[in-house]
């Protein structure tokens, strides 16, 4: 049951990851990576990750999509009904992502991966806890500074000069 | 259940087609979704190997700073692709060629 639930999450996951490469318009892509990130979101469940797909459903769904949506909104005319956006080197780029992919897949099969024998944990949220606050400490403040640069910055830049 | 491996193909198949949304997309914003694909495909990468790893809590860490990562990133890029709007009336990047006007 559980294996069928998880094949189920990677086709969603995985087309509509095609459908945001591949689709003619714009806010079709936006919406086909709404369901990208669900079905991402599936896939850290099944990793045992609940804090983190919490997070991921607020960060990426609640945040980032939107923000991207905004910006298809502010970068064209609303009034075009059809917000197309063609493609450029299709060919080209398939033959080296199909490449690639091939790479990586021989890697991912030919790799003996050594699993380790674990039992699923209560919550990740306290032992996450623990980790930001005492070993990865200068990190995380590190990366508080970088939201609030980045905050600043988004806002500088966007402004209308005066 | 699953084994690592899958995880690890879901994760390639993810990397994969967001490269081709970076190499082939003319749009920006389409260009962005591309990187939060291969960010996302990172993620599943790093969170495979914590739970197969004997749920190495280290890989949670890390897969909570790339989310960080990516939302600062998405509101700087979306910032200056609005911005390049505002001076070039198109997103195309391959059209947006010159520096100054």
């Amino acid at each position: 049951m559980a294996d069928i639930v998880f094949w189920i999450i990677v086709g969603i996951t995985i087309g509509s990851a095609f459908m945001v490469v591949q689709s003619k318009s714009l806010l079709y892509s936006a919406y086909a990576l709404l369901f990208t990130f669900v079905g991402v979101t599936g896939l850290y469940v099944f990793l045992w990750a609940d804090f983190l797909a919490v997070v991921q459903v607020v960060v990426y769904v609640g945040g980032i999509l939107v923000l991207i949506i905004f910006g298809i909104m502010l970068t064209n005319k609303i009034t075009s009904v059809n917000i197309s956006h063609s493609s450029m080197q299709k060919s080209a780029g398939a033959i080296v992502v199909v490449g690639f992919l091939a790479v990586l897949g021989y890697m991912v099969f030919n790799t003996p991966w050594i699993e380790l024998a674990n039992s699923e944990p209560a919550s990740t949220a306290e032992p996450l806890g623990h980790l930001l606050m005492m070993d990865y400490l200068l990190p995380f403040e590190a990366a508080s500074l970088l939201l609030l640069g980045a905050l600043i910055g988004a806002t500088t830049l966007s402004r209308k000069e005066n | 259940m699953a084994s690592l491996s899958s995880y690890l193909l879901v994760g390639a198949v993810l990397f994969s087609l967001g490269l081709y949304g970076v190499v082939t997309r003319r749009n920006g914003v389409a260009v962005l979704m591309g990187v939060e694909l291969i960010l996302n495909a990172a993620n599943v990468n790093f969170l495979a190997f914590a739970r197969f790893g004997g749920m190495n809590m280290a890989g949670h860490v890390y897969a909570l700073f790339v989310i960080v990562l990516a939302a600062a990133e998405a509101a700087v890029a979306l910032a200056i692709i609005i911005n390049i709007f505002n001076n070039f009336n198109t997103i195309n990047v391959d059209e947006v060629s010159e520096l100054k006007q």
